[in-house]
């Protein structure tokens, strides 16, 4: 499989509704949000932390991100108050690898979600009709990574139920052939 | 997936036949961008896809296909990786104004070996070169599928989409 020189950026993406990347004003989700490559992950121990660098310059050169994380930038008026990977208490990666299309449904009764914080609620009343992650992701306007990351920790607490989609193992995870017949056959339906 | 170059019409297509508006991401361009996008052919577009746009197909009660149109620019290329894994297969659509900008999706199906179908769109009704020739100036092998298509049109997506399909299912079973 190829990978485009710069394949291992997740970093230079964000579902914030202006994009940022080109004036550095306005990316709000400045940090790797896809956690499906290769990188380790680094606990954001003791240390420089994205959070404590100063505020970028609003003004930012357009050039290719190295994997350093982008510091902040504090001073864009509309970040959200609370960063996104807040929610998921600094970590990048969930768990397991949700996939994007993975589809999630709430097992929780009401009174389960007391006392959860208010991003697994709103999952969870999203997701009392079936919703693939993605569409949590857009939904919720939160970034693809972290609402893998809130997901996994559903699943964990036994608040929903993941149904990761089929896949052929010994293909790569490509669909099987049952699977190729039933998508054509849907399709000839519609 | 559907994939292929910058204002090629890949939101259009998986709104064309997604059952639910296309949730999507866009970004204003901004002056900074001005030399990475081609806007030649594009000149009242004044957005583009950064993030993704997907849509969604119900197609049985327990079977739902998405559908992930691809960040239209080289350096969100990254996306594709994640996007790969468990796909049945890609559409690139292509604007045979812009051959050029397709090189990169092609590039990229061939060598992750997912099934994938050229689907020329064509702009204002028109298309100015047929598959044959197409497939000439791609070198693509006899195997790949190319078809014409009106990304506007459900029925045409839908039918590119059933080109695909038919294209996996014979290349998992060769």
């Amino acid at each position: 499989m190829a990978t485009p020189p710069d394949g291992s950026h997740a970093g230079n993406w964000s579902y914030g509704p202006a994009q940022g990347r080109h004036d550095g004003s306005a990316n709000p989700y400045g940090y790797p949000s896809v956690p499906g490559h290769q990188q380790p992950y680094v606990p954001q121990g003791p240390g420089p932390s994205p959070y404590d660098q100063p505020a970028a310059p609003r003004i930012q050169p357009v050039q290719p991100q190295r994997r350093t994380p982008e510091p902040a930038p504090a001073g864009a008026s509309n970040n959200p108050l609370v960063r996104p990977y807040a929610m998921t208490g600094g970590r990048t990666r969930p768990r397991y690898q949700l996939a994007i299309e993975a589809l999630v449904h709430t097992t929780a009764q009401p009174h389960q979600m007391q006392g959860q914080l208010p991003e697994h609620q709103r999952i969870c009343n999203l997701c009392r009709e079936i919703k693939s992650v993605a569409e949590i992701s857009a939904l919720l306007t939160i970034p693809l990574g972290v609402a893998r990351i809130l997901v996994a920790d559903l699943a964990e607490a036994g608040l929903v139920a993941i149904h990761q989609p089929g896949g052929d193992e010994s293909a790569g995870g490509q669909p099987d052939v049952t699977l190729l017949e039933r998508v054509l056959s849907g399709l000839r339906k519609l | 997936m559907v994939a292929g170059g910058f204002g090629v019409g890949k939101t259009t297509f998986v709104g064309a036949v997604s059952e639910i508006n296309p949730l999507r991401t866009e970004a204003v361009m901004t002056s900074a961008s001005a030399g990475i996008d081609d806007l030649t052919h594009t000149g009242d577009k004044t957005t583009t896809t950064v993030a993704m746009d997907f849509g969604r197909i119900t197609l049985d009660q327990d079977l739902i296909l998405y559908l992930f149109g691809t960040p239209g620019q080289d350096r969100f290329w990254f996306m594709w990786d994640d996007l790969v894994r468990g796909a049945i297969g890609a559409v690139v659509l292509v604007d045979t104004r812009r051959l050029a900008d397709c090189f990169p999706a092609v590039d990229y199906f061939e060598n992750s070996g997912l099934p994938f179908v050229i689907a020329l769109n064509g702009f204002d009704g028109q298309q100015p070169y047929n598959p044959d020739e197409v497939r000439e100036a791609l070198q693509i092998g006899p195997d790949t599928p190319i078809i014409t298509t009106d990304a506007r049109h459900r029925a045409d997506a839908k039918s590119t989409l059933i080109t695909l399909v038919e294209h996996a299912l014979m290349a998992r079973l060769r």
